[in-house]
Formats: C-alpha cells, sequence, structure tokens
C-alpha cells in the first residue's frame, strides 16, 4: 500500500488522456453554439435533441448493423481458426499466430488503402477475373456497404481469433478426456465442454471488434467512399468540416454510452467465466 | 479367456522414440482390486490410459471381456476413469458434474435425479448438488470425481493416482472409503499410485512396474515377502539388500558367514542377492548373536527404533526394533532361516 505514489505516473496520464479530454467532451456536448460557431458555455439539450433527428439515427442504425455484421462474420471466422491453432504443435502454433500478428506491424491505413488496390473498377480483382474472360465489364466491389464491412472483417478479425485462442489453449485435456470418458462424441465434447470453457475468449473477442467496428471512420471513409457515413465519419465531419464541436462532442457521448452498454451487458458473462483477458 | 475382464497382450507404446511401455502382459478378473505400482516415468499411468482408450497401443493387444477393443474410442468403452487432478468441469455444479454421462445417454430426467442422489449418498455428499466445484475442498473433490464415474455403472473404474493431493489423515481415510465402496458397488478397479504403503493396503493384486515394465505381480503379501528381484525389494518396504552364494539348497554364504534359509533350486554356488527386512533382524547381547556390530545411530519413529549398525566386515545394517540400543553400543544380531529372502540376480538392460 506504500508503493501506491508508483501509480503516479499511471494516475496522470489516465487524467491528462482519458478523463480530461472524455470530461471537456461531455461539457461541450452541453453547451450553446453561438452563430460564428463558437462555445457558450450555457447549458442546452439541444445537441442531443438534434441527434434525434431521423437522417442522424438512420447513421446510428448503419453503425450499429454493421458492427453486428462485422462481429458476427468475426467470430464465425475467427472461432474455427481459433481452434485450428489452438489444436496445432506448438511450432505450427507459433508459425500461426505470427501469420494473424504480422499484419497488425503494417500501417492500418496501409492495409486499408492496398484494399482500394484490390477492389477498384481497374484493381487486381477486376482485372483477373476479366482476363479469365469470367466476366465483361468490371464489378462493381468498391464504395459500397459490402467493401466498407469486407474491410472491417479483415482489420479487425485478429482481435477475434487472439482472445479466443488464448483461452481455448489454456483449457486443460483432462477436461476433454473426462467428457469422452463419460460417453461424449467429439461434437458432445465440444458443445458442453469446450465452448462454455471458452466463453470468457468469446466475450472479450466480441467486444474487441464491436467497439473499434461501431466507431471506424477511416474504413468507411476509404472503402465506402462517402456513400456509408458511420457515427465516426459523422463525429469527424463535425469536428472538422462542420466545426460544430458541441454536436460532435454530443455524438461522441452517444457513442460512448452505447460501448458501455455493450460492455455493461458482457461483463456479466466475463465475470463468470472467471479470467479476463483485459 | 472370459475369466478376465481385461487383459493386455505384449502390449508396447512408443512417444516418439522413447519407449514408455515394452511388452506388457496383464490379465484382470472380474471385481478385482488391482494396483499398478510403479516409481514416475514407470509406466503406470500409460497402461492406465491405454485401457481407458486415451492411447493406442503401439503393438499388442486389449482385450474386453475377451473382445479386441484396442481401436475403440474412450465413450465407447464400459470403463470410468478417475483422473489425477480430478478434471471436474469447472462451468457445472456437483449434480450437474455427476449427471454428466446421464444426461449424453439421454436418460430421463427423474432417472438421472434418483440415481445422483444415490451416488451422493455412496459418497457422502448428500446435500451438496447446487455447490460450485470451486467451493468444494480437495476431498470433497474427490468424491464428487469418483461419484461422476461411478454413476454410469462402468464394469471397471480407472484410478489414477486419486489421493495424490490429499494429505496424510485425509489419504488414509480415504483408501479405506475407496475399498469399501469397491466392495460395495462390486465392480473392478484398476489403481495407479507411486505409494507402495497404499497398494499393500488397498489391494487385492498388486503390480509392481519400472521402467516400462512389469518387475512383479503378486497379492500384497507375496510382493513384500517375496520380492522376486532387487528392484521390487528396494520398492516395496525397507529392506537390507546384500550380495551372497547359494552353497547348496538351503545354504547361503554372505560376508563370509554361512547362514540357513528355506530356499533351494538354485545352482551350485550361483550368485544370489539376499533381502533382509528391517523388523526381522533380533537384538541380542554383544556375543550371542551370529554377527556382531557397532550402534551407529538410532533414530526414534514412533512405533519402533530404526537402529543403524556397522558389522565387522564394515557393512551397514539397517535394523527395527521396539527396543532402545545406545549409540557406540556393540550389540549381536541373530538373522532366523524364515528371515532370509533369496532372490535372483537382476539382469539389468
Amino acid at each position: 500500500m506504500r508503493k501506491q505514489w508508483l501509480s503516479a505516473p499511471y494516475g496522470l496520464w489516465a487524467i491528462v488522456f482519458s478523463i480530461a479530454p472524455i470530461a471537456i467532451i461531455a461539457i461541450y456536448s452541453f453547451c450553446s453554439r453561438s452563430p460564428y460557431g463558437n462555445i457558450i458555455y450555457e447549458f442546452t439539450l439541444e445537441n442531443y435533441q438534434k441527434f434525434l433527428q431521423p437522417i442522424y439515427l438512420r447513421v446510428l442504425w448503419r453503425s450499429i448493423i454493421l458492427a453486428v455484421q462485422s462481429t458476427l462474420i468475426c467470430f464465425i471466422l475467427g472461432y474455427p481458426i481459433a481452434m485450428m491453432i489452438a489444436g496445432s504443435g506448438s511450432k505450427q502454433k507459433n508459425i500461426m499466430v505470427m501469420l494473424f500478428v504480422l499484419p497488425l506491424w503494417t500501417n492500418f491505413l496501409l492495409r486499408t488503402y492496398a484494399w482500394m488496390v484490390l477492389l477498384r473498377d481497374q484493381g487486381v480483382i477486376n482485372q483477373v477475373l476479366m482476363a479469365l474472360k469470367i466476366i465483361d465489364g468490371p464489378l462493381k466491389l468498391l464504395y459500397n456497404h459490402n467493401a466498407v464491412l469486407l474491410g472491417m472483417v479483415y482489420n479487425f478479425l485478429p482481435f477475434m481469433v487472439l482472445p479466443i485462442y488464448s483461452v481455448l489453449s489454456k483449457i486443460d485435456s483432462s477436461f476433454i478426456e473426462a467428457a469422452e470418458d463419460l460417453g461424449a462424441t467429439n461434437f458432445q465434447v465440444f458443445a458442453r465442454v469446450i465452448f462454455p470453457l471458452s466463453l470468457p475468449g468469446v466475450i472479450s473477442g466480441l467486444i474487441m471488434v464491436f467497439m473499434p467496428a461501431v466507431s471506424t471512420f477511416v474504413i468507411s471513409d476509404l472503402l465506402g467512399g462517402g456513400q456509408t457515413v458511420l457515427l465516426g465519419n459523422l463525429i469527424q465531419n463535425q469536428f472538422l468540416v462542420a466545426r460544430n464541436w458541441q454536436f460532435g462532442s454530443a455524438i461522441s457521448m452517444m457513442m460512448i454510452t452505447l460501448i458501455l452498454i455493450t460492455m455493461g451487458l458482457t461483463a456479466k458473462y466475463q465475470r463468470e467465466g472467471g479470467r479476463q483477458l483485459w | 479367456m472370459d475369466k478376465y475382464i481385461i487383459e493386455l497382450q505384449d502390449v508396447t507404446k512408443k512417444f516418439g522414440e522413447k519407449e514408455a511401455l515394452c511388452g506388457i502382459n496383464l490379465k484382470i478378473r472380474p471385481k478385482e482390486f488391482v494396483t499398478l505400482l510403479g516409481p514416475s516415468g514407470c509406466g503406470k499411468t500409460t497402461t492406465l490410459r491405454i485401457i481407458g482408450g486415451f492411447e493406442t497401443p503401439t503393438s499388442g493387444d486389449v482385450y474386453f471381456e475377451g473382445k479386441r477393443i484396442n481401436d475403440l474410442p474412450p465413450y465407447q468403452r464400459q470403463i470410468n476413469t478417475v483422473f489425477q487432478k480430478y478434471a471436474l468441469f469447472p462451468h457445472y455444479n456437483v449434480f450437474e458434474n455427476i449427471a454428466f454421462g446421464l444426461k449424453i445417454k439421454k436418460i430421463p430426467k427423474k432417472i438421472i435425479q434418483e440415481k445422483v442422489a444415490h451416488m451422493l449418498k455412496l459418497v457422502n455428499l448428500e446435500g451438496f448438488e447446487k455447490r460450485d466445484i470451486h467451493s468444494l475442498s480437495g476431498g470433497q473433490q474427490q468424491r464428487v470425481a469418483i461419484a461422476r464415474a461411478l454413476v454410469n455403472e462402468p464394469q471397471i473404474l480407472l484410478l489414477d493416482e486419486p489421493l495424490g493431493a490429499l494429505d496424510l489423515k485425509l489419504r488414509k481415510e480415504m483408501q479405506l472409503e475407496l475399498k469399501n465402496m469397491q466392495q460395495r458397488v462390486g465392480i473392478t478397479f484398476i489403481y495407479v499410485t507411486h505409494d507402495q504403503e497404499e497398494a499393500l493396503t488397498m489391494s487385492d493384486r498388486v503390480v509392481v512396474m519400472s521402467e516400462g515394465e512389469i518387475q512383479q505381480i503378486g497379492t500384497p503379501e507375496d510382493i513384500y515377502n517375496e520380492p522376486v528381484n532387487r528392484f521390487v525389494a528396494d520398492f516395496i518396504g525397507e529392506g537390507n539388500i546384500l550380495d551372497g552364494v547359494m552353497i547348496e539348497d538351503f545354504q547361503v554364504k554372505m560376508e563370509d558367514k554361512v547362514f540357513t534359509c528355506l530356499d533351494k533350486g538354485f545352482q551350485p554356488n550361483e550368485r544370489v542377492e539376499v533381502l533382509i527386512r528391517p523388523e526381522d533382524i533380533q537384538i541380542v547381547k554383544g556375543d550371542e548373536g551370529m554377527m556382531k556390530g557397532i550402534v551407529e545411530s538410532v533414530m526414534f519413529k514412533g512405533v519402533h527404533y530404526e537402529i543403524t549398525v556397522k558389522d565387522e566386515g564394515g557393512v551397514r545394517w539397517m535394523i527395527h526394533s521396539i527396543h532402545m540400543v545406545k549409540v557406540g553400543e556393540t550389540i549381536g544380531m541373530v538373522i532366523v532361516p524364515d528371515a532370509i529372502h533369496i532372490m535372483k540376480k537382476a539382469v539389468w538392460k
């Protein structure tokens, strides 16, 4: 207890870079706006009321749908991958984990630009398909909902695979043997023992994909080409283009609330599982 | 053949280059309590895992009631296991753990409840149905593990060092309880342990293993009184093991003295090993014994004193006696023919 002062740098960090900015945003979101866009420190709910307009609610809805879709796809793809990695020999295991982590060492923007190169009308995919005479004209692959979805799944899949893998690889093989011993077939072993025991990892994975997915603006900007406006884009727009910081702050507060609700819903399961990844 | 419930024929198992089992032959009768005993790495757990179906033998055959079961997966065998660290499912409570096997067999709920209740009674854990696994003590977890296995009414129960994690007093209690349970449910128990006392207390027959081979199979009395070689003699109980020569039947020479024994059938002048248990040596006054020696140390062990004596030839003897002697004292030792046990010289690879 006497070593508490050792946490001072952390405390300072948290105050300067987390608590203070959030507090500032919270205050801004309740402030009025002067005709020239300046902040007037006068309490108002105007910014939140503005968000309730159908045009913005549609953005909210689209953001949630896209985040849920990409989270589910990541889960469906990620769980079998995590199982495969956890089930392989230690040498292959390291290589497979490496393959998943390696792209994360490249810049996020670069990776997303790379998808633009692949997907655009004169891109690699269209070129190859046309050369093979499978299609006559280029397919419209870029600047739509699916392109954004693809970008999210591609970028966030490791965040699903790694926590699930980490929990799966720690499951004691004697649990599996005990289940087999008691008459469980391979499928029953999975459904009754492995999957329930891996739930903490699944929950971590779901949160770690859902959070960046619901708040992203780069992926929708680049791969959606401005066609798919998400919450993140809206916030970026309000701060940088419309210069309406008050409204941007209100949207940010809505997003923070959304994320907190998700975490609250899943925290229950995580505590039951005992082990937490983060 | 049908007399045996489990039969292993020339079973070998290799893990990579390492040979864990080299030619195991073992026959186990129904309702028998058999213990596989040996130091760690002797192959006892591998043998158990082969019977349970968690490993397949590299060569050789496993028979269950006369039928070859080499390739039968664990879930199709009428065998259940109590695992070393119990392996109770942490996401289920006591009831759900015990009911696991029955639920998989799609047994009606009402019957499951009756059977689980019956099992909890058998292992003295009535009223523990809703308890969380983590809230149980080691001894309680162990009982749940036994109940979870027995509720499936297996023909054979495999137990892999089930008492290893318990303290001494609890272990002794559980030894008795397990033995009782085995007699009540009337099924075969195959038990793995490295604790020789445990093996002697509980078993109908003991299988002593070392380096992937069976050294001796016999009743606890046989194993203790008539060990076939130095390894068994050394591993089971304590003993003085000396080199000797069989001069003729009933006459063995060790340390230049000829002793009368009860063993015969050796070649003239065959080199043998002689086992004399420490409790079989009688202490007498200095000159009245067959040998003389000086007491080097005396340790109080509760029931007896453990005495080390150095004889005239410089050999140290371990003696268990209820009589106190003093360090430095010269004593005589008497070894009656019945106390001398002759073993063939082991041929070590």
